[in-house]
């Protein structure tokens, strides 16, 4: 039901680009208006959570240690997953990020008779994962050449590269990072509904972003490869340069589908910094991963530690054992009183 | 309740309906409320517990009353759903940590299959995932513009006493071991939600007995186990006198002696219940042997701290006796005994919410003049750090053979590993004390150990069932090395483990038992002027007493 209720969301989305953009004067509504306001939420938004993050400390130093830590000479010290000095932190803070290496230990375990419990290597979520992440950025950056004028050498280069364009012959060239976003949409997709734990703890937000961005791909695909009606390139990029020398001008008319893809793009920047999607920040924040092992070392400094906070004294628990220690040879602080002799 | 028979229970972990089992529960987990019976819950705290807590500077544990979790009235305060909200917003301005796990969960589960109430419960909600869920449900209604916005479609739903009564199930039904971490991609610690409900819980009057009452203790007497003075005393000199029994050598040792180099501090477990008792006779025959100048206290006579289960507030005052002890002997620095929860306050909080000890100074060996860099700060050094050293330096003779009969493997504790990074130290030194070790298999040990299943103080007997399902993963891979290299012997370095696994192991492995790593080195241990007690082996034959200090009690 949450995928049916996101699915219908995203449906609803294509639907109010299609037809509005149908609609007389209203392609500067979604062809400037609303990707200018999109981007300005998208930049407001995120910086906004990450101050939101950096205002609240860090009162203890928690990281997660995954090996040895710097103990004795003759011990190795693992330094990618228990670091010390910041140079390590940063290493293990770089793989993290950019090879996603805690999911790359991720095991599948299994309960069998006897009972017995097996555990194995499973690895597909990271394979996902990386092909996903990696084929979104490449696109982002492809795209760049529809923004700037002249496009820059390198990013031929990139073009050149993601279309495998040596093993290509016709046009337009297909891109692999296209086919692998695809792949992965639906590799994340597909496992959400088949692993069972996974699908019952998603929510329409883990489903949404997922049709989001299939139909974010499917449609920038179309617009290239089939629905070519009134899909002239120099047009969109007259408009796309426009946009960011803020000299924004919708001189052709432009096809259907490239306001239901810019729509979508702006739907998803908008939703961006109020959803799960602030991982990407959050990734670089997390104390137990960006924190160095060096806690006995270097005092960690908590802002908010209570100095009033004391232990029940030494003098308050001797007052109430004294008479238990002295008899049992234990040294004190006060001597017991002088006993009254009775009598 | 009684515990489940064996076979009962094995059965029912493999074949029972649960999410872990392929049974996917028809209901949303939103639409499914908790119930108590009991067995699935531990006691709640008593009145005068609470009160005791509350009645103490710094310290906030209101709502002190009589009441059950299998009633339906929790005699909650008439604002206890304001306080809630306004103590949650409070937290999520102190700790990063609380904001960052709240917002970055993508729910990709990585983390579902690491835990080990989920592998022997099966239950949804023990997926670390849905476990901080319970929270971060609240968090989205109530602080997200999303949640306020779309309600229930974001994910989000109203506080009210169901979600509080669930709060209540499964953040007991967590031993903060950190072992979801390891694998989160963004490194979300359920450990840190799981304090967090735990506080929250606290600001309403909800906790359990059996972390508050020791807890209580830890304040008033010293130690959790609430021994006097000379209670304390009494029991460490028994010991040294079973020691001197054995080996034949008296045993020096002193409390709350001013002027001594080292203040030793071990759980109090440790000198009072099997094994533990047997890991601090180890203690005492190392110190005695090579005659370090060390003073037990007994107002400073627990390392554990069972503050650490309940708010950070608790666990500073508690941890606070450490320094003041340290400052008042004036001690040279600290020793810290094998403990694990214990070593995650020493390692990770004590210096920040009680240092700076600048009335110590940097651990320095005596016998090996080695400096303990690492500690130079906190001025703590755990015992397996102080004692691998003495063996790399040959300080000390060994005679592993004195071990013949034990067939060990090593099992990391959660707070040691996850929390300090000390895997290798225990290790070195069960290389040179036992004649041949075992590890259990590599995604149940280092920084992939499974908890014993009854950590942050859920070590009570109410629970039984649910302990021996959670312990299920461990006692599994111990199993393993059992049946393929005949263990005997789970060696570790944390108190409540040698409690905790001494259950597990008589429920799961009879036949296997368990000790600390300093008990292996006691025995394993060739004094000076020693004249070891002597008895008989299989064949008759005059020999030492081949089961060393365990022959004693």
């Amino acid at each position: 039901m949450k995928y049916a209720f996101s699915f219908l969301a995203v449906l609803a989305l294509v639907l109010i680009a299609w037809l509005g953009s149908m609609i007389p004067g209203m392609q500067y509504l979604f062809g400037v208006a609303i990707p200018y306001l999109a981007i300005l939420i998208f930049l407001g938004g995120f910086i906004y959570r990450v101050v939101q993050w950096a205002k609240s400390p860090v009162p203890f130093s928690i990281p997660t240690t995954c090996g040895q830590g710097k103990s004795l000479d003759f011990i190795k010290q693992d330094k990618l997953d228990c670091p010390t000095k910041t140079s390590e932190v940063v290493a293990r803070m770089f793989l993290e990020i950019f090879a996603f290496r805690s999911l790359f230990r991720n095991t599948k375990s299994e309960l069998h008779e006897g009972p017995k419990i097996t555990y194995e290597s499973s690895r597909w979520l990271w394979l996902a994962a990386l092909l996903f992440h990696y084929s979104f950025l490449v696109i982002i950056i492809r795209h760049m050449r529809l923004f700037l004028n002249p496009v820059p050498q390198w990013l031929h280069f990139l073009d050149f590269l993601d279309a495998g364009a040596m093993l290509q012959v016709g046009a337009p060239l297909l891109y692999a990072s296209d086919l692998a976003i695809l792949a992965g949409v639906l590799f994340l997709f597909g496992r959400r509904l088949v692993n069972r734990n996974v699908r019952y703890i998603s929510l329409a937000n883990d489903y949404f972003p997922l049709f989001l961005i299939f139909a974010i791909a499917s449609t920038g695909i179309l617009m290239r490869y089939f629905l070519r009606t009134d899909i002239d390139i120099v047009n969109i990029k007259e408009l796309l340069v426009g946009l960011v020398t803020f000299h924004p001008v919708i001189n052709f008319k432009i096809g259907s589908i490239f306001y239901i893809h810019v729509f979508l793009v702006s739907a998803l920047l908008i939703y961006f910094p109020f959803s799960k999607l602030m991982h990407m920040g959050g990734v670089f924040m997390s104390p137990t991963r960006n924190m160095a092992n060096d806690s006995r070392a270097k005092r960690h400094i908590n802002p908010w530690n209570d100095p009033s906070i004391k232990p029940h004294s030494y003098a308050g628990y001797e007052d109430e054992f004294r008479e238990f220690m002295v008899d049992a040879g234990i040294p004190v602080e006060k001597e017991l009183p002088p006993k009254k002799d009775e009598e | 309740m009684a515990l489940a028979k064996l076979e009962q229970l094995s059965k029912s972990v493999v074949q029972g309906p649960s999410l872990a089992t392929g049974a996917v529960p028809t209901k949303d987990w939103m639409d499914t409320p908790v119930i108590f019976k009991e067995g699935n819950f531990a006691y709640p705290a008593k009145k005068e517990k609470v009160e005791y807590l509350d009645s103490q500077e710094g310290l906030s544990f209101p709502n002190a009353r009589i009441w059950s979790p299998d009633e339906d009235d929790w005699k909650l305060p008439e604002d206890w759903q304001e306080t809630i909200l306004k103590g949650l917003k409070e937290r999520l301005d102190k700790f990063r940590s609380l904001k960052i796990f709240m917002d970055c969960c993508v729910r990709c589960g990585a983390c579902a299959d690491k835990c080990h109430f989920f592998l022997g419960t099966g239950d949804p909600k023990n997926m670390p995932v849905l476990r901080a869920e319970l929270l971060r449900s609240v968090y989205r209604n109530d602080f997200t513009l999303a949640g306020k916005l779309f309600g229930k479609m974001a994910g989000g739903r109203e506080m009210t006493v169901g979600v509080l009564k669930e709060w209540f199930m499964y953040s007991y039904q967590c031993t903060e071991c950190r072992r979801c971490s390891v694998f989160c991609p963004y490194g979300i610690d359920t450990a840190e939600v799981t304090m967090m409900i735990r506080e929250l819980l606290h600001t309403v009057g909800i906790g359990i007995n059996w972390i508050l009452e020791p807890a209580s203790n830890s304040n008033r007497t010293g130690n959790h186990m609430g021994l006097q003075p000379h209670t304390f005393k009494d029991n460490v000199d028994f010991l040294a006198e079973d020691v001197e029994n054995l080996t034949g050598v008296k045993i020096n040792h002193s409390f709350n002696r001013k002027g001594a180099e080292v203040l030793f501090i071990t759980p109090s477990a440790d000198v009072f219940a099997e094994p533990g008792l047997y890991t601090a006779m180890g203690y005492l025959a190392l110190f005695e042997q090579i005659g370090l100048d060390y003073t037990w206290s007994t107002y400073a006579s627990e390392g554990g701290n069972f503050g650490l289960f309940t708010n950070n507030e608790l666990m500073k005052k508690l941890n606070a006796k450490m320094y003041a002890e340290a400052k008042r002997l004036g001690v040279k620095y600290i020793i810290g005994g094998e403990c694990g929860h214990m070593w995650r306050v020493v390692h990770q909080y004590m210096d920040t919410m009680n240092g700076p000890a600048d009335f110590l100074e940097v651990p320095r060996s005596p016998i090996t003049g080695t400096v303990f860099d690492n500690a130079r700060s906190t001025k703590m050094i755990h015992i397996s750090e102080f004692t691998a050293d003495l063996i790399r330096h040959g300080k000390i003779k060994l005679d592993p053979s004195r071990n013949k009969n034990v067939r060990a493997t090593y099992h990391d504790s959660c707070n040691p590993a996850r929390a300090m990074g000390l895997l290798d130290e225990p290790r070195y030194i069960l290389d040179h004390v036992v004649p041949e070790w075992f590890e259990m298999p590599e995604n149940t040990i280092r920084e992939q150990t499974f908890c014993c299943g009854s950590g942050t103080g859920l070590n009570t007997d109410e629970i039984m069932e649910l302990r021996m399902r959670a312990g299920l993963p461990r006692a599994n891979a111990v199993k393993h090395v059992i049946d393929k290299h005949d263990v005997n012997m789970l060696s570790c370095v944390c108190a409540i483990d040698r409690a905790t696994l001494s259950s597990l192991m008589g429920y799961w492995n009879p036949g296997c038992d368990v000790c600390g790593v300093s008990e292996l080195v006691g025995n394993a241990l060739v004094m000076d002027n020693e004249k070891r007690a002597m008895g008989y082996d299989a064949e008759g034959n005059e020999s030492e007493l081949p089961d060393g200090f365990r022959t004693m009690v």
